[in-house]
């Protein structure tokens, strides 16, 4: 079997002649992913190729059927039936986890790149190990995503921090922008770990454990070339064409994102803005107090007071940049996500359509007859169940993206007012603080003061 | 001590009421006359209480603003606005007041009224008015001078204005600030009878004393340097406050943007619909309140620009001060050298360059008789030059004296409100931070319902 399976593997990629296989992989190979002699790795791969070819088939018919489909023509694989059973997210359950952290800068004479560890931790008896750590840049997170979608065009795949931010940002590897992205990419991966079929993907799982050289050899797989160019051609074609019966409830979905896009946008512009605002009058108030203080050193008789005033002013200033701290941490990335999210979700449905367009188009042949109609009947046949299995699909996703969406616009909005609470309170505190003290000292002297005009 | 002002030349004026320093004085008045002294919230004084005491009250309020056409002195039209001042006396047993004077006054008769304040009364720190255009403005706020908010801030500045006039133990007995509360037509033309503008001191002669004085009091040196200080830090900080009140503006107003958004995001959503559109509403009290806090801060900015300008009456007076020592140095001087020359004169020695010297060299020796001619005028001249500095010199302590009693007065008053603003500040603060805990608590609440 494995010779069989390997002859292929090395025609097609390439691997060294004369690597000799390594004993039968298995539970009991200790792999982590982290550096070893060559001839162990080998094997790993060899062990994926098994997987591998099993979603070579899938992924070939990736446009008939998807994993997450309950038509009977899936092949049943191990993998599968997992999939059919665990359909919600059960967070106890979780045996997948994953960090990204470290980022490094590698200098070539090409070009200058960063990278990130991605370090797992994971349970599940398909691993070879319960601990990997790898280091990815990147590109490789957008050949994943690019996996991901190729194989399930209906389901919402997480988004990616974009690759250039146009405005503001001048140098690509400013500390802030690296930081923002670390943390996007860390709820990427985690996003697909947590979704009931992505995480089971082949592609993911190359992606956390093979090492650098693995990957791209790995990376080099899947349909050729020309079969994708044909590919993309094909759905430009059905795109111009338009839908032209979306089913009603994809119409109500289609607003809903229209919409739900333009507003989440807006949102992220509020958010930015009010951040910028924050900004600019924390600087103004770092200005502010100490000119109290200035003011104190010619008054004998408000240096008290006037001092006062400058520590309130100050201590206002520390937790306005606590809440802006807290705004950056809570509320920007994750607006930012449904943003990306958003135009996510338009590819979707999109791709969505695309699938019905194919099937429309050949209903359409038929009724003119303008091929053989026994092979058209088939392959309609075909299509309808693609469509079927594309919808349920996103149906299924759909709800599951929303509700998922609520939780989080919810916990980041109430941890923004939170923050503001925090905010008032500390300010308030200072303040009555200061005024208590004041109006001791006032009580003090007026006891010694003439009689006040009243 | 009399504390009717000193000066020699004030006699020229219609006399101002009878000075009542004294309690006995105070129960004349209020027997017979139209009552003054007036005393009221705000600035209070010490001595005015205890005088005041067998007074009858009187109140002073600038009640309205109407924007007014007319002609000006050049018969052009303008437009401008008049301010109502209504005087109430209160009797002080039953605290009921009554209207006895209501007219109307624009802002140049404020100035006017001030300006011969400054010249009667150079030994006194004169309340300043409010600003004459608007400074320190933040971006929203409106440097129009007919914008209703600037206007009813300098209807109240004026209000105080007077109300700190009223309350000075020297200025509210003064006849022209009297008659500028009772008699509304022919008030201009009494004022410029009294010839103030020819008694005030040139800037060029006030400048001239203030390069040259040799010996000034120190405690004036100090206090001009205290008042430039004191100036120099108020602008600053009224700079950096309203850098500050615009940002805090935009924080307020940009999270009103909010309040929209959500509410067109609530029309798709089913079960998060009820709480975003709340939480929206939320969005936009926030956004809401920061007018009004805005709003009262002005008021505090306005009560630190009142000090602000009063650095400048503070420095009116040192300048006074330097003026009169430099003119005592100058007559100091000048007896001296009339001395000097007769002395040579007399002992026939010439120490001296002077013009009669030469000329008598050059045109020939003047006779004894003329010799004795001049000494006769020198020492009548000298003797006239001792009284004058006697007189000088007296003035001059005088002045010091009393300046430096009204300038502790303003110190006390200062240190009082001042401290009385900072402490309102802070409350202001802590309102806004309450509000602020409210809105977000309510905010916290509908998102959490979503």
């Amino acid at each position: 079997m494995e010779g069989e399976r390997r002859a292929p593997r090395a025609r097609s990629c390439g691997l060294p002649a004369g690597g000799a296989p390594a004993p039968s992989p298995g539970v009991d190979a200790p792999l982590p992913g982290r550096s070893g002699p060559p001839a162990l790795p080998r094997a790993e791969v060899l062990d994926l190729d098994e997987d591998e070819d099993d979603l070579e088939v899938f992924s070939k018919d990736a446009s008939l059927m998807d994993m997450n489909s309950f038509s009977p023509m899936m092949p049943t694989s191990p993998l599968s039936m997992i999939n059919q059973v665990k359909f919600e997210d059960e967070p106890d359950l979780k045996d997948l986890f994953i960090t990204v952290d470290e980022p490094e800068s590698h200098v070539t004479t090409i070009e200058t790149f960063i990278t990130y560890r991605i370090i797992t931790k994971t349970s599940r008896g398909e691993f070879d190990s319960s601990e990997f750590e790898v280091r990815r840049r990147y590109q490789d997170f957008l050949w994943l995503k690019g996996k991901l979608e190729e194989a399930h065009p209906t389901l919402i795949i997480p988004p990616l921090p974009e690759k250039f931010i146009v405005k503001g940002m001048v140098e690509h590897f400013n500390d802030d922008f690296i930081e923002t992205r670390r943390k996007a990419l860390h709820k990427f991966l985690n996003r697909i770990a947590d979704h009931p079929t992505l995480t089971f993907n082949e592609d993911f799982k190359v992606f956390l454990t093979a090492q650098a050289w693995e990957l791209s050899s790995h990376k080099k797989q899947g349909p050729g070339l020309l079969s994708r160019m044909g590919q993309t051609v094909r759905a430009v074609a059905m795109s111009m064409r338009g839908v032209k019966s979306r089913p009603e409830e994809f119409m109500e979905m289609n607003n809903f994102i229209e919409i739900f896009s333009q507003k989440i946008n807006l949102i992220d512009k509020i958010s930015q803005r009010i951040y910028k605002e924050e900004r600019e009058y924390s600087d103004e108030m770092k200005e502010y107090g100490p000119i109290h203080v200035l003011w104190s050193a010619s008054e004998e008789d408000l240096v008290d007071t006037l001092k006062g005033v400058a520590s309130c002013i100050d201590q206002c200033c520390k937790a306005t940049e606590k809440r802006m701290s807290g705004l950056s941490e809570a509320l920007l990335p994750v607006v930012h996500e449904y943003v990306l999210y958003s135009e996510m979700l338009m590819g979707v449905m999109k791709r969505r359509d695309q699938i019905q367009a194919e099937l429309d188009s050949k209903v359409e042949a038929l009724t003119y007859k303008k091929a053989d109609t026994d092979l058209l009947t088939e392959e309609i046949g075909k299509l309808e169940d693609k469509v079927e299995c594309a919808n349920n699909a996103l149906k299924a996703d759909w709800e599951r993206w929303k509700h998922n969406m609520q939780n989080d616009i919810k916990s980041a909005f109430t941890d923004m007012a939170e923050e503001n609470i925090h905010y008032y309170e500390q300010c308030l505190a200072t303040w009555e603080s200061f005024l208590a003290s004041q109006t001791d000292l006032h009580m003090e002297e007026s006891s010694e003061d003439k009689p006040e005009s009243h | 001590m009399e504390q009717a002002p000193p000066d020699a030349p004030r006699q020229l004026q219609p006399a101002p009421l009878e000075p009542l320093g004294l309690p006995d004085a105070g129960l004349q008045a209020a027997a017979g006359e139209e009552e003054e002294g007036a005393r009221e919230e705000g600035p209070a004084d010490g001595t005015m209480t205890e005088n005041n005491f067998w007074l009858k009250k009187i109140e002073i309020s600038v009640s309205e603003a109407e924007k007014r056409t007319g002609r000006n002195a050049m018969n052009m039209q303008e437009t401008y606005t008049a301010y109502l001042i209504e005087t109430r006396s209160v009797d002080h047993t039953d605290g009921q007041s009554v209207l006895t004077d209501s007219l109307w006054r624009r802002y140049s008769e404020f100035e006017l009224l001030r300006n011969y304040l400054l010249v009667y009364y150079p030994h006194v720190v004169v309340p300043p008015l409010p600003e004459k255009r608007a400074e320190f403005v933040w971006h929203k706020l409106s440097a129009d001078n007919m914008d209703p908010d600037f206007v009813e801030r300098r209807r109240i500045g004026l209000e105080n204005f007077l109300l700190r006039v009223a309350s000075h133990p020297i200025l509210c007995r003064d006849k022209i600030f009297y008659l500028f509360l009772t008699q509304e037509g022919n008030w201009k033309e009494t004022v410029n009878e009294t010839g103030f503008q020819l008694k005030a001191d040139s800037r060029l002669k006030a400048l001239n004393a203030t390069f040259r004085v040799k010996n000034p009091d120190k405690r004036f040196t100090e206090l001009k340097h205290y008042s430039d200080e004191l100036q120099s830090v108020i602008s600053h900080l009224l700079r950096v406050r309203a850098r500050v009140a615009d940002r805090l503006y935009g924080v307020y107003k940009v999270h009103g943007n909010y309040g929209r958004v959500f509410s067109e995001w609530s029309a798709i959503e089913k079960e998060m619909g009820d709480g975003l559109q709340s939480a929206g509403h939320h969005m936009d009290v926030y956004a809401s309140s920061i007018d009004d806090i805005l709003e009262d801060e002005e008021h505090y900015a306005d009560q630190l620009k009142e000090y602000l300008f009063y650095a400048e009456a503070l420095r009116a007076v040192c300048r006074k001060h330097e003026l009169m020592q430099y003119d005592l140095e100058m007559a100091a001087q000048d007896l001296a050298s009339k001395k000097q020359q007769c002395e040579e004169l007399a002992t026939g020695t010439v120490r001296t360059f002077s013009l009669k010297g030469m000329t008598t060299k050059l045109f020939g020796q003047e006779t004894p008789e003329q010799r004795e001619a001049r000494i006769k005028v020198l020492e009548e001249q000298i003797n006239e030059g001792e009284q004058q500095l006697k007189s000088k010199n007296l003035e001059g302590r005088e002045f010091v004296k009393n300046a430096w009693a009204d300038i502790e007065r303003f110190k006390e008053q200062k240190n009082h409100d001042l401290k009385e603003a900072l402490i309102s500040y802070a409350v202001m603060q802590i309102s806004m931070c309450k509000k602020g805990i409210q809105v977000w608590t309510n905010a916290k609440e509908c998102f959490s319902k979503m």
